[in-house]
């Protein structure tokens, strides 16, 4: 199967949106974009899926909630009953304005550290793993759009040039 | 431009009709004499007679961990400095004259009868107000911000704040009536209490009559000349020639010095209108927390009244991204609040010093309901409803959230006013729904009426097509 990429290369962001927005309707399948910074409306643009993280951010925190109460409960009621503030009384509940704040940061804690580990994870992101950017200079200065190559060519590489791309190139992929 | 919808109109003079009358039998219906007291008393709960007892033994059971009997005894003379004097003979020997209790006790009921209508009339009235003078420091950190989502709301802003003059001027008579004994709120204008009173006597010299009229109206003209001034210049600056800010600049540099005036200000209004209700108890972060209470109550109106008046037509540049983002301040605000109530409720609670814990005692033994009811109102309800990025997107959940907020913080306030004046005798009856109703009919009369003066959205700001082309 020959699947072959065209790489755009734009030096502003302006641009970039404009060209993506301008290859999306004249129906060709974007790949991926590098850019060295967010581009606001980008995601929008390309057409991409709202992320559900903030859905696993919740029940991280819920997780959070119950690890803290289970774990504060054994740890001062249960296994080791304290006397907290002079007040004895060896109940969870009455005890529970102390216990509040180590909840709020468990809950923190846990939905912090899982959503960031969640979102390394979607995105194939992990210690020592080589870059998979097609050009370092996406990094500083320059944005890239990846196009896939199908149907008429001259059309895409007249449309990509048209469109502000100060460099158009045709790449083959490495993994098919 | 605006035009006063004519139901709107008709439901703000119902309002205050019925509020009236509310409020009228709230007043007539308060005791003049200890044995009417007494005797409403007793129709109400049947054989509360020996209340004094079970009160006692309540408040026993309580802090009888940790506190000796004769402690508790002082706890709740402090909890109730009308009792003050009393009290402490409770303390020397406790229940030895049951007939001489009967009588101060029954003295102190007419009191907290006759305080029932005017501790309604405050509280409602300090709330309405409140809303007024948070939307007033929204607007002014916007202002000082030089924040560019907003300009759009700005009119709508203005129009909230309108209700600051007639709200100052309720306000200060019924302060100015207090100040002449007109009724029982404020323990420490009592000459006889303070003398039987070794704490309230150290604290003279800043909780005086004269002194707290004078701060009173510092606050109230201060706050005013800076809602009168901004508005004006808000509205020359669109009446400005293209390209002159001089008035934008000048309500930037105004709401600088404003900001820093009404903290300091705010702070102390929130310990001399509320906190001196308790004479003996103090916390250092009552202004904070009455601060979250207002600014959260506030933007809530503010999303409120754009959504009402976009749902009529009109706004129409105001977009999905500005109600996202009061909504936002909706949200955060609400656990902002939280977390102030929860800092000062968890730190009295821990170190459970008689003087401050009584303050939680009465309320939770009390209040239950109101103290509790509020913190799920306050906090649970818009952390769970609130939360998602498309919840606050849609009007119907924004209005179902700010309606809660809205009670919510009303019974806030109430639980900071009443449990001071009427003690355990509250309950929710005629004077305070009309309270209520008076003062919102009142509220949406004056702020609909202002947003009818100038064209609902502001054009001369620099920033305008920020605003315009806001997206989230």
């Amino acid at each position: 199967m020959s699947s072959k990429l065209v790489h755009a290369v734009y030096d502003d962001d302006d641009t970039l949106l404009h060209a993506v927005k301008d290859v999306k309707k004249a129906d060709y399948r974007i790949e991926e974009v590098f850019t060295p910074f967010p581009v606001h409306g980008l995601d929008h643009a390309m057409g991409l899926a709202g992320t559900r993280i903030a859905v696993m951010a919740f029940m991280y925190g819920i997780l959070g909630f119950s690890v803290a109460i289970t774990m504060i409960n054994y740890i001062m009621i249960e296994d080791w009953p304290q006397n907290i503030g002079g007040k004895p009384s060896f109940s969870f509940l009455e005890n529970l304005p102390a216990f509040v704040p180590v909840i709020f940061e468990m809950t923190v804690f846990f939905a912090a550290h899982l959503m960031v580990i969640t979102f390394y994870l979607r995105s194939r992101l992990w210690p020592f793993k080589k870059a998979e950017n097609p050009m370092p200079e996406t990094t500083d200065d320059k944005f890239l759009m990846q196009v896939a190559l199908e149907g008429d060519e001259k059309k895409l590489m007249s449309l990509l040039k048209k469109s502000g791309a100060i460099d158009v190139s045709i790449h083959e992929t490495e993994h098919a | 431009m605006y035009t006063f919808a004519q139901r709107l109109k008709i439901t703000a003079f119902v309002l205050m009709g019925l509020g009236f009358i509310g409020l009228a039998i709230g007043f007539a219906s308060a005791p003049s004499t200890v044995a009417e007291a007494q005797a409403m008393v007793a129709d109400a709960h049947g054989g509360h007679g020996d209340a004094h007892g079970s009160e006692h033994n309540t408040h026993d059971a309580h802090v009888a961990d940790t506190h000796s009997e004769e402690k508790n005894h002082d706890a709740h003379a402090v909890t109730d400095a009308h009792d003050q004097h009393h009290g402490d003979e409770h303390a020397d020997d406790a229940h030895a004259d049951d007939a001489h209790a009967d009588d101060h006790h029954g003295e102190h009921l007419l009191h907290q009868l006759q305080n029932k209508p005017w501790a309604a009339l405050y509280v409602a009235a300090f709330f309405f107000f409140m809303i007024a003078l948070g939307t007033l420091m929204f607007y002014a950190i916007q202002r000082a911000a030089q924040a560019g989502w907003p300009i759009l709301l700005f009119r709508v802003m203005e129009g909230i704040t309108a209700y600051l003059v007639p709200g100052s001027i309720i306000i200060y008579v019924f302060l100015v009536l207090t100040g002449l004994h007109a009724n029982h709120l404020f323990v420490w204008m009592d000459a006889e209490t303070v003398a039987h009173d070794e704490i309230i006597q150290g604290k003279v010299g800043y909780l005086n009559v004269p002194f707290f009229l004078i701060r009173a109206a510092i606050y109230l003209l201060g706050w005013n000349a800076y809602r009168y001034f901004s508005r004006k210049f808000s509205l020359a600056q669109d009446a400005a020639s293209a390209g002159d800010i001089s008035n934008h600049k000048k309500n930037f540099r105004i709401s600088a010095v404003f900001l820093v005036f009404f903290f300091v200000t705010e702070s102390m209004m929130s310990w001399d209108w509320i906190m001196s209700l308790d004479p003996h108890w103090f916390s250092t972060l009552f202004g904070w927390y009455v601060l979250a209470s207002m600014l959260v109550t506030a933007v809530t109106v503010i999303a409120l009244v754009t959504i009402y008046l976009k749902s009529k037509g009109f706004l129409p540049k105001v977009n999905h991204s500005h109600l996202h983002d009061l909504a936002k301040f909706m949200f955060g605000l609400s656990v902002f609040w939280t977390y102030l109530w929860f800092s000062q409720f968890m730190l009295i609670w821990y170190s459970n010093i008689p003087e401050e814990v009584t303050y939680f005692l009465t309320r939770i033994d009390d209040y239950n309901l109101p103290f509790f009811g509020m913190v799920v109102m306050n906090f649970v309800f818009p952390l769970l409803i609130l939360m998602s990025s498309d919840y606050k997107r849609s009007n119907w959940i924004i209005v179902m959230a700010g309606i809660i907020i809205v009670l919510g913080h009303y019974i806030d306030i109430f639980n900071m006013i009443m449990p001071a004046t009427v003690g355990d005798q509250w309950f929710i009856g005629w004077a305070e729904i009309g309270g209520f109703l008076f003062f919102a009919g009142l509220f949406i009369y004056v702020v609909f009426r202002a947003l009818t003066k100038v064209p609902l959205e502001a054009s001369g700001d620099p920033y305008v097509g920020e605003s315009e082309r806001f997206v989230y």
